[in-house]
């Protein structure tokens, strides 16, 4: 979990729907192809949002974990 | 990137109080994020939406099932539902201004953004606004009070953009 390595990385904590989807994509959006994004975020909306939300951008959530009510996600830029 | 053509989301926005603001905004924002295309029609009193300033408020008066809670104290003194008839919420002055402000202030601290800022990032996103005519002309609205790139059109404008829509929402 802890091995990863990213690029930049975004805090949400604190935001509601929709707006860690939406931050998380105008960040995405000015990375290069291949880069990583960690997201941490305290929405408990958000796991199921990010999932849709790499599922149809095809950009990859490489893993995503829970720690009391701290979500964590690193994403691939696709 | 989505190689296969890109969906489309068509919605209609009829109505124009702070609560029933936020669903048109909120989805168009997050399809347009989710790389889908997307266009919304406003219409009747969704179309003071589109308004530089937007004014819109919550009234409680139409809808007896809305929670009315504290936006400040402890907790336990937020969560509680303050059951107010709605006689009285019909006679109170100021009522609606007050259950504004409150709903204002909830939604401020959970983290949920402003319409403002929902409406921003869909212009930014390029998310299509369509004002409706017939209602500019029938309640006698100018086009230069509402925000820039908003465009005009009928139901025609709608209903061709909405053929080829893989969403389309009644809001």
């Amino acid at each position: 979990m802890n091995t990863i390595t990213y690029d930049q990385e975004l805090d949400c904590r604190g935001l509601n729907c929709p707006l860690p989807i939406l931050k998380t994509n105008q960040t995405i959006s000015k990375m290069d192809v291949g880069q990583i994004l960690k997201v941490e975020a305290s929405d408990p909306g958000s796991v199921s949002d990010m999932l849709a939300w790499s599922k149809q951008t095809e950009n990859e959530l490489i893993t995503h974990h829970v720690n009391g009510e701290l979500y964590t996600y690193y994403i691939k830029k696709s | 990137m989505n190689t296969s053509k890109r969906k489309r989301l068509a919605l209609i926005a009829s109505k124009g109080t702070l609560d029933w603001a936020y669903p048109p905004f909120i989805l168009a924002s997050t399809a347009a994020a989710m790389n889908m295309e997307v266009g919304i029609f406003f219409t009747f009193y969704g179309l003071p939406l589109l308004n530089k300033k937007i004014d819109a408020k919550v009234a409680p008066q139409t809808n007896p099932a809305m929670p009315m809670k504290m936006p400040f104290g402890s907790e336990n003194f937020q969560n509680m539902e303050w059951p107010i008839p709605n006689i009285l919420a019909n006679n109170i002055p100021g009522y609606e201004t007050m259950a504004t402000s409150f709903m204002k202030k909830s939604f401020a601290k959970k983290g949920v953004a402003s319409i403002e800022q929902l409406r921003e990032i869909c212009v930014e996103s390029g998310v299509r606004l369509i004002g409706c005519q017939m209602t500019m002309s029938v309640f006698g609205f100018e086009p230069d009070q509402f925000i820039e790139g908003v465009e005009f059109g009928g139901a025609a404008t709608f209903l061709e953009f909405a053929a080829d829509a893989d969403i389309s929402l009644f809001i």
